[in-house]
């Protein structure tokens, strides 16, 4: 028989809002995405000045993690908790932004700094580097929230023991309008690994 | 000189994105990789365009960065000669 598994966390970000398990951490007035997220990165005391250099789909994926990976009791060296996070946009947001920088052969100059994060999974490893992961990680384009993919593919790396735990979700960014919901999946935690529960758990904010 | 070493200690701050970072707190001789402002390999790249989109100088050899980018001080003097605009 096939092991079951449970979601132990999860986090939203979304609508100025930024919460776990349910709960708000932080709310604020501001609709400008750069505002919102660093406001929030200051208020949760994150402490990782590598942060304001990341796009804002890394900076969105960054702190929805963060709010949950700081509650694991994790290792110094190294974490075998595996990544897979989706969404619809892929890196659009920061691919415009390089684009407005080569658009004009008289002002070309495209910045490294923002070429570099003009593919999504980027994201997963700023993640990485930070919480110390080292384990699969994937990044997949669909067109809406796609649980039985995550649930599927969740489950297949912890039977096959790949991972101990897996982060999984939709992080999606176009300007000011910005989704993040992740969660954890793991031998222990009190809600059920299924579909219903993932649906659920992402419509709560 | 003395105003465009705080002109560039703006512009590193700004284009860098070093929040943690002021204009005060970056001395003149101070290192910019290393143990100084911590910058990184694509921190030197940015420098590299931002010498050609606000000064005018093109580094052929991006290797002469690192040379050039030592500190706030001797950028000043390297951009002071080989600057076009």
């Amino acid at each position: 028989m096939n092991k079951e598994f449970k979601i132990s966390s999860y986090s939203h970000i979304k609508n100025q809002t930024v919460s776990v398990n349910g709960n708000v951490l932080f709310t604020d007035d501001s609709e400008d995405f750069t505002t919102f997220i660093k406001a929030a990165y200051k208020f949760l005391d994150t402490g990782y000045s590598k942060f304001f250099k990341m796009d804002n789909l890394s900076k969105l994926a960054f702190l929805a993690a963060d709010v949950l990976l700081k509650q694991e009791d994790l290792n110094e060296d190294e974490n075998n908790i595996a990544l897979i996070f989706s969404n619809k946009a892929s890196s659009l947001d920061t691919d415009r932004k390089h684009q407005a920088t080569i658009k004009n052969d008289a002002e070309y100059f495209p910045s490294p700094a923002i070429f570099v994060y003009t593919l999504p999974n980027i994201c997963l490893g700023e993640i990485s580097i930070k919480h110390k992961l080292y384990s699969e990680n994937s990044f997949f384009i669909f067109d809406r929230f796609n649980p039985e993919h995550l649930q599927l593919y969740a489950n297949s790396l912890l039977r096959s023991e790949k991972s101990e735990k897996v982060l999984c979700g939709w992080v999606d960014i176009e300007e000011n309008i910005y989704e993040a919901f992740l969660y954890l999946v793991e031998s222990n935690g009190e809600i059920e690994h299924n579909t219903e529960e993932i649906i659920r758990l992402y419509k709560i904010l | 000189m003395s105003e465009l070493k705080e002109e560039l200690k703006a512009k590193i701050i700004e284009q860098l994105n070093l929040e943690d970072v002021s204009v005060a707190e970056i001395a003149d001789d101070d290192p910019l990789f290393g143990d100084g402002l911590g910058l990184d390999s694509i921190d030197a790249l940015e420098l590299i365009v931002m010498l050609d989109k606000d000064y005018g100088i093109r580094l052929s050899d991006p290797k002469e960065g690192r040379k050039i980018f030592e500190s706030v001080e001797v950028m000043a003097s390297y951009i002071e000669e080989h600057r076009t605009k």
